[in-house]
């Protein structure tokens, strides 16, 4: 039988929703089902509203879908946000003491949203409070499980004899996380240990986060009535990790031989950094421990001249950023350009422009970084669709650099970087290390820019023996100096350019657009929406409906013979992407010269779940569909 | 074979105009590494834009002519990833002082073991004369439509706020003097910064040459009456000695006060050097214990094309 269940936690900023997702999810993960965890949250420190969902299944799963079926909530807000969301077999865990709270009360509750709740409350004749709500839920079929968190610590401090444990409200995710596994009946037996993980550096902290669960999971499962949703366990499959958003990057970068890594903190980019940081010194085989040098930087400007600097020392360099910082980077984008410098920007998107949602999904930035910095020069954009995926691309992202001595620019977003998923355990073997023309040693006279058949010349190293060269950001001879002769012109922006044909013709099409099927009807997408896709897919495919999907990577140079061959049997194309104005849309019909049928776009800065798009989809081969569809699920 | 001058020169033909200050400090700088001794092939001159930028080309080691601005920021990740080598920054004072003054301050706060050497002359060059950084509030150089409405910036009392901890003044037509200078400056252990007083003959028509030789306050006497005098042939001592808030603070104070005097006696020399502050290498193997023996650019990354880094063990803890 098929499992698949959405649980979601929310609560104020800095409450704890996110450790109490993070146990929720191991607990879950070590009882053998498959993880899809997701975090919204504002830009904001603490008492703003945030919350995770977390989707479990014994099947693969990419994506969160739109129906919650438990959700939890120790705060007012939580409820008054999601109760909508609950599906009619589902349930919520609330705290009866907010019964009476009412809309004005929370003071997070913002105009917009306010007015919208009380217009619907008034149609369906409720009071505006949490009561009201609840109604709600329940008339739809929703199980309420009511539950006073106040007397559940205060029991619980008296049975421990512990008074401390009285109006611990920091335990309320705790609280939160085991009502809902007692009510599931999921096995307790990794919760301990799951504690002890997320609080290893804190025992005492742990000790009685564990009294608490254990009493409030035994609470559930002796006062809680029946609920729909049972999860006993299945078999545990092999080779499985959890992981959170930014692993597959950052291990990728430790694995690739990434020793230098610049950056400047912004949202959601700098969780890498951190934990390249917090992980500096490497385990080398056969050899002394290795190192990556990590410097935050005074800005964005700074952290790619830093990474540049590095680079060309022969070190594989990177830097981790967002939109409003790879703005910044730009300029010296292009000088990497001109330069001829290998090196990786991981661009961690969100939604903008200018600083837009901050801490909220988009994919717009495609466009911009296609046709980044100024003047003519070659550049790789890559983007990779899931975090597995972005471990292995990151080592093909090194290569690409150092291959073809260029700038290389792999995308990535918030949707990525803010989810927790399990998924195959990384493979260091399977990622190579071509450092392509990078000299050991030089004998004789030397030219950094020397013409060459493939014009890609031999690269030697700041501080190597006998390498000597010049670099400028001014137009330069073979040797790196200065030089205004139109001859010399246009042999140089030949060479570089030519890069660009050299980099189609050797990455290998596997790299460049993986095919999920070709159908009458066939997606075409880019980045994290590969997840929710290939889920609406099978859920079509389970009514029949076959949809195609072919995702690209390689977005810079674009694939276009592989993608049109690809392609060839795709009658109907649909775009879908995470920005307002279908920007992969735009670069395909500029490259392939075919016009795209339908867009599915979204901009509210909330990832797309695979319903929205299985609606979508299913309306278009109905054809009920708009030409251009726009989703707004989510809070 | 021991290196001559010549070696550190190149046959890149140099366009800075005739008379140019620019002059002294490429040749004091090649005659620094000549007499230190500093394989072509383990020193990289790295600089910013304008006049001064072109610097990198005339200089035969490594040379990496960056962005206007950027230029600290480029060397100091060069010199993180390869610690070994000697690294020299140069570049105006509109590149280090305007659009790079961030990049300039925080460097100070790193204190990373290499030298920055302003090419100071009050205009931008390059441009066309327009007014720097280090023009002073109403003066009227020859291309300004009118006199300069900004205050100016105070390169060494700037570096020493900064936390640079090796602080100097050279001029540039005083060769043998900025060459002894560069030198002090290269051997520091830590972030040593130069300002280079260089007269720009085609636009600053105020600090000239014979402006900085006092030949206007001469006029009577007709002897010469330099404004430039060097901090060492007074009882003027930089040094912190020791470690120890007075100590420091007294030595800080005094070169912020030299700093401010300008005008009939302007001081050169060493206005301020503490190494007893850590330089960032000694802050990283805090963490790092093997850093400077294995520091990035040194570090084998793969094997028969296949990557060394053994992640096992963090791999390990995510298993489910």
């Amino acid at each position: 039988m098929t499992v698949d269940f959405t649980w979601l936690i929310g609560g104020p900023q800095g409450s704890g929703v996110e450790s109490g997702a993070n146990i929720f999810s191991k607990v879950c993960a070590q009882m053998g089902y498959q993880i899809f965890g997701k975090r919204e949250f504002y830009s904001n420190i603490k008492g703003e509203h945030s919350y995770f969902t977390v989707r479990i299944s014994n099947e693969n799963i990419h994506s969160n879908v739109n129906d919650v079926n438990l959700m939890v909530s120790f705060d007012a807000e939580t409820i008054f946000r999601h109760f909508d969301e609950i599906s009619s077999d589902g349930g919520i865990i609330y705290d009866s003491e907010l019964e009476n709270t009412d809309t004005d009360r929370v003071r997070t509750l913002d105009g917009p949203f306010k007015e919208r709740l009380h217009k619907f409350l008034e149609s369906k004749n409720k009071p505006f409070t949490i009561a009201g709500v609840l109604e709600v839920a329940k008339e739809k079929g929703v199980k309420l499980f009511p539950v006073s968190f106040k007397s559940l610590l205060e029991t619980l401090s008296d049975e421990v004899d512990n008074p401390r444990l009285r109006g611990l409200v920091r335990m309320y995710n705790v609280l939160g996380v085991s009502l809902s596994l007692g009510l599931i009946q999921m096995p307790s037996a990794s919760l301990v240990d799951s504690i002890d993980d997320i609080f290893s550096k804190k025992p005492i902290i742990a000790e009685i986060n564990k009294q608490a669960a254990h009493f409030s999971y035994n609470y559930a499962s002796n006062n809680f009535e029946n609920f729909n949703h049972n999860l006993t366990g299945v078999q545990k499959q092999s080779d499985t990790i959890l992981v959170q958003g930014h692993f597959g990057t950052s291990l990728g970068k430790m694995v690739s031989g990434c020793r230098f890594q610049s950056y400047y903190p912004i949202t959601p980019a700098s969780d890498e950094s951190v934990y390249l940081e917090s992980n500096e010194i490497l385990e080398i085989e056969n050899d002394r421990p290795g190192s990556t040098i990590v410097v935050q930087t005074e800005d964005e400007i700074s952290a790619i001249g830093m990474m540049i600097g590095a680079a060309l020392t022969g070190t594989r360099s990177s830097t981790s950023t967002s939109g409003p910082g790879f703005a910044l980077m730009t300029e010296a984008l292009g000088w990497a350009g001109i330069n001829e410098v290998p090196i990786v920007i991981t661009l961690y998107q969100r939604s903008g422009p200018s600083t837009g949602l901050p801490t909220r999904h988009g994919q717009d930035d495609l466009l911009f970084t296609v046709f980044a910095g100024c003047g003519d020069f070659p550049k790789i954009v890559y983007a990779s669709g899931d975090i597995e995926e972005s471990f292995y691309d990151t080592g093909n992202c090194f290569n690409y650099a150092d291959k073809y001595q260029i700038p290389v620019i792999h995308m990535m977003d918030k949707f990525l970087s803010s989810s927790v998923v399990t998924c195959k355990k990384f493979n260091s073997k399977k990622i190579s290390i071509d450092r392509g023309k990078l000299l050991d040693a030089v004998e004789g006279e030397y030219k950094r820019f020397a013409f060459t058949a493939d014009g890609i010349s031999p690269r030697s190293k700041l501080g190597m023996d006998n390498g000597v060269f010049w670099n400028t950001g001014d137009e330069s001879d073979e040797y790196g100096h200065i030089t205004e002769d139109p001859q010399i012109r246009i042999k140089m922006m030949d060479k570089r350019m030519s890069k660009l044909d050299l980099a189609l013709e050797s990455i290998p099409t596997t790299q460049q657009a993986a095919s999920f099927e070709v159908h009458d009807y066939t997606i075409i997408s880019w980045g994290s929406t590969k997840g929710p896709i290939l889920d609406a897919q099978s859920m079509l495919k389970k009514e029949g409906i076959d949809i195609g999907f072919v995702q690209i990577k390689l977005l810079h140079p674009f694939p276009t013979e592989h993608v049109k061959s690809l392609l060839k049997d795709a009658k109907v194309l649909i775009d879908i992407e995470a920005n307002h104005s279908g920007q992969l849309g735009k670069i395909f019909k500029q490259n392939i010269t075919r016009d795209i049928d339908y867009h599915i776009l979204k901009y509210t800065g909330r990832g797309m779940t695979s319903t929205e798009i299985y609606d979508s989809l299913k309306k278009i081969v109905e054809n009920k569909a708009a030409k251009r569809e726009v989703l707004s699920h989510g809070a | 074979m021991a290196l001559k001058l010549s070696d550190y020169k190149t046959d890149v033909h140099n366009d800075w105009c005739p008379g140019c200050g620019d002059f002294g400090i490429v040749n004091a700088l090649q005659m620094a590494l000549a007499e230190m001794g500093i394989e072509r092939d383990k020193a990289t001159i790295f600089s910013g834009i304008g006049c001064s930028g072109k610097t990198s080309h005339f200089i035969n080691t490594y040379g990496v002519h960056t962005l206007h601005g950027r230029v600290l920021t480029f060397a100091q990740g060069g010199k993180l990833a390869n610690p070994d080598m000697t690294v020299v920054a140069v570049g105006g004072d509109g590149d280090g002082l305007g659009i790079g003054a961030g990049h300039f301050v925080a460097a100070g706060r790193r204190n990373i073991d290499m030298t920055y050497i302003i090419f100071d002359n009050g205009v931008y060059g390059l441009t066309k004369g327009q007014a720097s950084p280090t023009l002073k509030l109403g003066e009227q150089t020859k291309s300004l439509p009118s006199p300069n409405t900004n205050s100016n910036v105070n390169p060494i009392g700037l570096a020493v706020a900064s936390g640079f901890t090796f602080v100097a003044r050279g001029y540039s037509y005083d060769v043998r003097h900025l060459k002894d200078l560069i030198i002090q400056a290269v051997k520091h252990k830590g972030l040593s910064f130069l300002d280079v007083l260089q007269p720009c003959p085609t636009y600053n028509d105020v600090n000239t040459r014979d402006w900085y030789a006092g030949v206007d306050l001469a006029k009577e006497s007709m002897e010469r009456h330099s404004r430039i005098y060097k901090l060492e042939d007074t009882r003027f001592d930089p040094t912190v000695n020791y470690a120890g808030e007075v100590e420091v603070n007294e030595k800080l104070s005094q070169a912020l006060i030299k700093s401010l005097e300008w005008g009939d006696k302007i001081p050169t020399g060493v206005f301020y050097k503490n190494e007893l502050v850590s330089p960032f290498s000694t802050r990283i193997t805090d963490n790092i214990p093997n850093y400077l023996e294995n520091p990035p650019a040194k570090q084998t990354i793969s094997n028969n094309g296949l990557p060394n880094t053994d992640i096992s063990k963090i791999l390990d803890s995510l298993d489910v």
